[in-house]
């Protein structure tokens, strides 16, 4: 018989576990909704713009590069913090006299450094490989790019703060939350390809401005300063907000007593 | 920042602290007066409320009522310079597995802004007796290695106070006695004040001046290790540890 009961036994491990964990089910269903929104409207984009097609490579590839920096950013933050609960070394950490202020600071510059790491070797490969270079939007990526690391280091903080005060569960926040932001972040397409409900939903992010710029450079090689203004102001907020965040939630910590059995 | 010189030898003054998670106390009432240069052992069965108060001691956890007082200044105000003159170990948290052994003392000694960071970490790998380990990653290491190691973390500093939770959990007897041992030397020698949480009773009589019996978040019985079994007429701290908790 091919379906013996040792089969039958993992078989329903995994479905118990499936049927016992709403947010199982929900992080099931996220990731293909994601995918299936994000390439809609880049076919969209592509089908009623056809002169962005000369420019395909270049759109998508500095797109991708760019979007890629601040995923690394962001995740890079969580991913340090989260190296802390998994060694079970958190608590080591918040018994030694470091500041609440010194860890942000700390975690912002190595996050910056795995950053690199990660993507200064697509920037070199892509060259050779498509005959594009990141260099060829000229001194103003260099706005754009610590507008993105910005960013990236808000969301970063905002779900290391979710860590700190709910323990390894928000684990799942942490790789979700960027992904949430390529459909309606317009990273690959220009913002009137989103139904007018949902632009107005990404003008409260700043990759909007920061994506809309760079495709400015690449398509009419024109710099909207505004933009870059924009999302510089959206950037302080947003910081100030996740700063003010990790502070909230390492003295709810404190009151709950998470900081002693985390990752427990 | 300089904390205040405290007038009595006191180090620790713990305030009528009450800790509450929801409707569960797990601190009631607390007054304590811990001193300079002694050993205190916190006894008590589990859930007595031995962790959450080295918790509240440490800051990292804030009590529900009451105040916390270490080296005279409140712990919840003065964490920074507070903490720079005391250490915790614990079996419950590691170092990080993937960095040598000398390159999580140097993360720790940059913490506690130690000097000469790289005459003190070989000073204390020799005390400890573990100079072999210094290359080693922390995950490759035994228990018995890795406790070792977690001391040197948490000698990193000299700490004026040094909180440990179940020191020689995990450990065979031989390393938990060559641990015991060390303690109680090295707090000789530099004048440390040692709060020690165990389940082991011998320990506690060989190691501290004081024992504490915890129930139920409440302070039971304090005094010498002899004069709590005097009190209740028991010959060793096992005995009095079963009578106290089926009472």
């Amino acid at each position: 018989m091919i379906f013996n009961n040792r089969i039958k036994a993992l078989f329903l491990r995994h479905i118990y576990l499936i049927k016992g964990s709403v947010p199982r089910v929900i992080d099931l269903i996220y990731w293909p909704t994601i995918q299936i929104i994000l390439w809609g409207f880049i076919s969209k984009f592509f089908s009623i713009n056809a002169t962005s097609l000369n420019y395909g490579v270049g759109i998508i590839l500095s797109a991708a590069v760019l979007y890629d920096f601040l995923f690394r950013s962001s995740i890079s933050f969580n991913m340090l913090f989260l190296e802390e609960i998994w060694s079970r070394n958190f608590t080591n950490l918040f018994v030694s006299p470091i500041k609440i202020s010194e860890i942000i600071i700390s975690l912002t510059f190595a996050s910056l450094i795995r950053a690199l790491i990660g993507v200064v070797p697509a920037v070199l490969i892509i060259s050779p490989l498509f005959d594009f270079s990141l260099l060829d939007l000229g001194l103003g990526i260099l706005p754009l790019l610590l507008n993105l690391y910005i960013f990236g280091i808000s969301l970063g903080l905002m779900v290391s703060s979710g860590l700190l005060r709910f323990g390894p569960a928000f684990e799942n926040i942490a790789w979700s939350s960027l992904f949430l932001l390529a459909p309606i972040g317009c990273i690959y397409y220009p913002l009137s390809i989103l139904p007018d409900w949902l632009q107005f939903i990404s003008k409260l992010f700043p990759l909007v401005y920061i994506f809309e710029t760079a495709r400015g450079i690449l398509l009419t090689n024109s710099f909207e300063y505004l933009n870059l203004i924009y999302a510089s102001l959206i950037n302080i907020l947003y910081l100030t907000i996740s700063i003010s965040l990790f502070y909230i939630s390492y003295y709810t910590a404190k009151k709950k007593g998470n900081l002693i059995n985390i990752g427990e | 920042m300089y904390l205040k010189s405290m007038k009595d030898d006191s180090v620790i003054k713990i305030n009528n602290v009450t800790k509450q998670y929801d409707n569960v106390f797990a601190v009631k009432s607390l007054t304590l007066e811990l001193k300079k240069n002694q050993i205190y052992g916190l006894l008590g069965p589990n859930g007595c409320g031995k962790s959450t108060t080295m918790g509240m001691i440490l800051g990292l956890i804030s009590p529900s009522i009451g105040s916390i007082e270490v080296f005279g200044r409140n712990i919840e105000k003065y964490r920074t310079e507070i903490l720079q003159k005391m250490n915790f170990i614990s079996p419950f948290i590691d170092l990080p597995k993937k960095l040598t052994v000398e390159q999580n003392l140097k993360v720790f000694g940059n913490l506690y802004n130690v000097n000469k960071i790289d005459e003190k970490i070989p000073e204390l790998l020799e005390t400890l007796k573990i100079q072999k380990l210094r290359t080693r990653l922390v995950g490759e290491l035994s228990s018995g290695q890795k406790n070792r190691v977690m001391l040197a973390k948490a000698l990193i500093n000299d700490p004026e106070i040094l909180l440990l939770d179940e020191p020689t959990a995990n450990l065979d007897p031989d390393i938990a006695d060559f641990v015991i041992n060390f303690l109680k030397n090295y707090s000789l020698r530099k004048n440390t004040t040692l709060i020690f949480a165990s389940h082991n009773m011998s320990e506690v009589d060989k190691l501290c001046d004081e024992v504490i019996l915890m129930r139920s978040g409440k302070i039971i019985k304090k005094g010498t290790p002899q004069g709590i079994k005097n009190f209740y007429e028991k010959d060793n701290l096992q005995e009095v540890f079963l009578k106290v908790m089926r009472s």
